[in-house]
């Protein structure tokens, strides 16, 4: 075996792993214990300490050694994360103290992951489900480790709570406060988002029906259009809350002024989407507008209003959410964000980031799931 | 001229463009009988899609007069009194092979079994029995463009009006569909307006071959095939054969100035 084929990571993690075994200690309270003589207060890592050391020059070799990918995958997969979790587990209640031998570890294990993801992404699996099973580990594992050296660094160097809180304490604070998080999103995306949202998209498609019917309306209304769009919504949302109210409905009425114009403007190019030569045939049927429009030019816009749907699947929770800060009853995604960091309980607004990112996520990925339904047959789809 | 399905009188069409305008179609006489298979031959631009356009009114001329089974082309049109095929298939994607041929039938308000009646019919006249329930771009370029023909056939017109339908298709697949367009032709007695480039095409199809030149755009030679009509492939290789297409090319060449 040439050395020139060994992966990298495998070779970088072995050096980390064995700097970290002559570093001196993980932590600040374990050189304390060794000066102390063995006579100290217990100190973390004093048991798993060797053990993580063990699992990560196994997993390094591992690597070196390029068993079959299928086999490489699981061992890195047991051993890089038991060893994540023990070093995760060892600096809770140590915050700060981390040392050198602690950060070679979180370096040699990242690059261990690294290569497991590296592993996952080239296999090809035989079974539809095992192959669906790997596509969705990959990014599953990237979210992970993101969250896992959030975890490692905030908690090993120390890092002030009100800067940015680890991922576990954000954790806690959502298992914690469900109640509260339920009813905001109740609030803010089932009241205020999912009516602003229908309302605005409905009213930017049937406007944009009815300027492709008439000109005068194209003409006059596309102009007049985009300048509602580029109206700033920090201006517009206090606006909203003096004519509909403290309640949703104000912040139903900004995501309405945002989502309209996307859905105009995309529905307008998307009826514009059909080619001479099918409106020719259309004409030698004798067709009618409306029948035109529902057989050809609409099924030919869908993929241009499905695009709209999906922009404004975001737009209209950031719409709602930032109209909140402009008075709202004491519930909503928003006025929780607004409030808490006033109070410095910033788990709590990364807690309600967090739902808001879930939230959006949701939505968008529905909407893209209708678009691969209606819209089969569009080559970005069908793959060709 | 009550018996011709075409009548055109004198007929010209000039475009106005940006670089001033174009003569299309100039002094264009012509008579298309019942159950005639009429070619349109020439380079481009010699105004033969044009002409075929006017038939269809998709064009509108601006001299001279055309009537469509007796009546302008608008209310040809609107009496559906033609199919047109195009020079690509333009097929709807979302629609699987048998709503494409059920598509002029829905606009036409015929009732869903009379529907499914035809499209079983005009499948099986194309050859295309088996694949109702294919998308389009599951099917190869030639499936798909018997499909629109298929399309075309449904609605029962007695008129059918061919823009290059086999132009984009390689050589094999464009001989198999003219012979099985002879086939489809002798049985439904239809009057077929084809217009191509290809010289064999036009010979072998054809019972009056219409040349035309362009700059401006007119007819300078109607041949009247000699041919039978029962026509095997191998017509093609007979002294007959090659006489008409020695005289279509006299014509395309003395129609063609050759100074530029």
């Amino acid at each position: 075996m040439s050395l020139r084929n060994v992966p990298w990571q495998g070779v970088a993690a072995l050096v980390l792993v064995l700097l970290a075994i002559f570093s001196p200690a993980f932590t600040t309270q374990e050189l304390a214990a060794l000066s102390a003589g063995g006579s100290g207060a217990a100190f973390p890592y004093a048991v798993t300490g060797p053990l993580m050391l063990a699992l990560a020059v196994l997993a390094a070799l591992t690597i070196v050694l390029r068993p079959r990918p299928a086999a490489e995958a699981a061992a890195l997969f047991v051993l890089v994360h038991a060893a994540a979790w023990l070093l995760l587990g060892g600096i809770a209640g140590a915050e700060g103290g981390a040392l050198a031998a602690y950060w070679f570890l979180l370096a040699a294990l990242w690059l261990i992951a690294w290569r497991l993801a590296t592993v996952l992404s080239s296999l090809r699996p035989a079974g539809r489900a095992a192959d669906t099973a790997v596509r969705l580990l990959v990014p599953a594992l990237f979210g992970a480790w993101i969250l896992i050296v959030w975890e490692a660094v905030v908690r090993g160097a120390g890092i002030p709570f009100i800067l940015l809180p680890p991922p576990s304490a954000i954790g806690v604070r959502i298992a914690n406060s469900v109640p509260i998080l339920a009813a905001d999103v109740y609030q803010t995306i089932f009241k205020a988002v999912l009516t602003g949202y229908v309302i605005g998209c409905a009213a930017g498609f049937v406007v944009a029906i009815l300027a492709d019917r008439f000109l005068f309306l194209r003409r006059g209304l596309i102009p007049i259009g985009n300048m509602v769009s580029a109206l700033p919504i920090i201006g517009v949302a206090p606006i909203m809350v003096m004519w509909f109210g403290f309640d949703w409905q104000s912040k139903a009425a900004v995501v309405v002024i945002m989502t309209f114009f996307p859905m105009l403007v995309n529905t307008v190019a998307g009826l514009a989407a059909s080619g001479h030569m099918e409106r020719d045939l259309m004409r030698t049927y004798a067709s009618s507008y409306t029948q035109t429009l529902a057989k050809l030019r609409l099924p030919a816009a869908a993929p241009f209003i499905f695009n709209a749907l999906k922009i404004n699947s975001t737009l209209a929770l950031i719409g709602a959410i930032v109209a909140e800060f402009f008075g709202t009853p004491i519930v909503g995604m928003g006025f929780r964000i607004s409030t808490e960091i006033g109070r410095m309980n910033v788990d709590m607004v990364w807690a309600e980031i967090a739902v808001a990112a879930l939230a959006g996520s949701v939505f968008y990925g529905v909407v893209a799931l209708l678009e691969r339904a209606v819209t089969f047959w569009h080559p970005s789809i069908r793959g060709g | 001229m009550t018996g011709a399905v075409v009548a055109a009188s004198r007929l010209g069409l000039t475009f106005r463009t940006n670089d001033g305008p174009v003569e299309a179609l100039s002094n264009v006489d012509l008579t298309i009988g019942k159950g005639e298979f009429v070619s349109f031959i020439g380079p481009s631009g010699c105004g033969k899609t044009t002409f075929l356009r006017v038939i269809a009114d998709l064009e509108q001329p601006t001299a001279g007069t055309i009537t469509v089974n007796g009546m302008s082309p608008e209310m040809a049109r609107k009496a559906r009194a033609y199919g047109y095929v195009f020079q690509a298939a333009a097929l709807y994607p979302w629609r699987t092979i048998e709503r494409n041929v059920a598509l002029p039938l829905e606009i036409m308000g015929i009732s869903k079994s009379e529907q499914a009646e035809r499209i079983r019919r005009t499948l099986d006249l194309v050859n295309l029995t088996g694949f109702e329930k294919k998308y389009p771009w599951q099917l190869s370029g030639g499936m798909q463009q018997r499909a629109s023909i298929a399309r075309a056939l449904a609605f029962d017109a007695d008129l059918l009006l061919m823009d290059e339908p086999f132009g984009a298709l390689d050589e094999i697949v464009r001989d198999h569909l003219n012979e099985q367009l002879l086939v489809l032709w002798a049985r439904t007695q239809k009057t077929i307006c084809f217009v191509t480039h290809s010289i064999p095409e036009a010979v072998y199809l054809s019972t009056k071959i219409v040349v035309m030149s362009p700059r401006p755009g007119r007819v300078t030679d109607v041949i009247e095939s000699t041919l039978p009509r029962e026509r095997p492939l191998e017509i093609r290789e007979s002294p007959e054969f090659l006489a008409i297409a020695h005289r279509v090319r006299e014509g395309l060449r003395a129609g063609h100035s050759y100074d530029d």
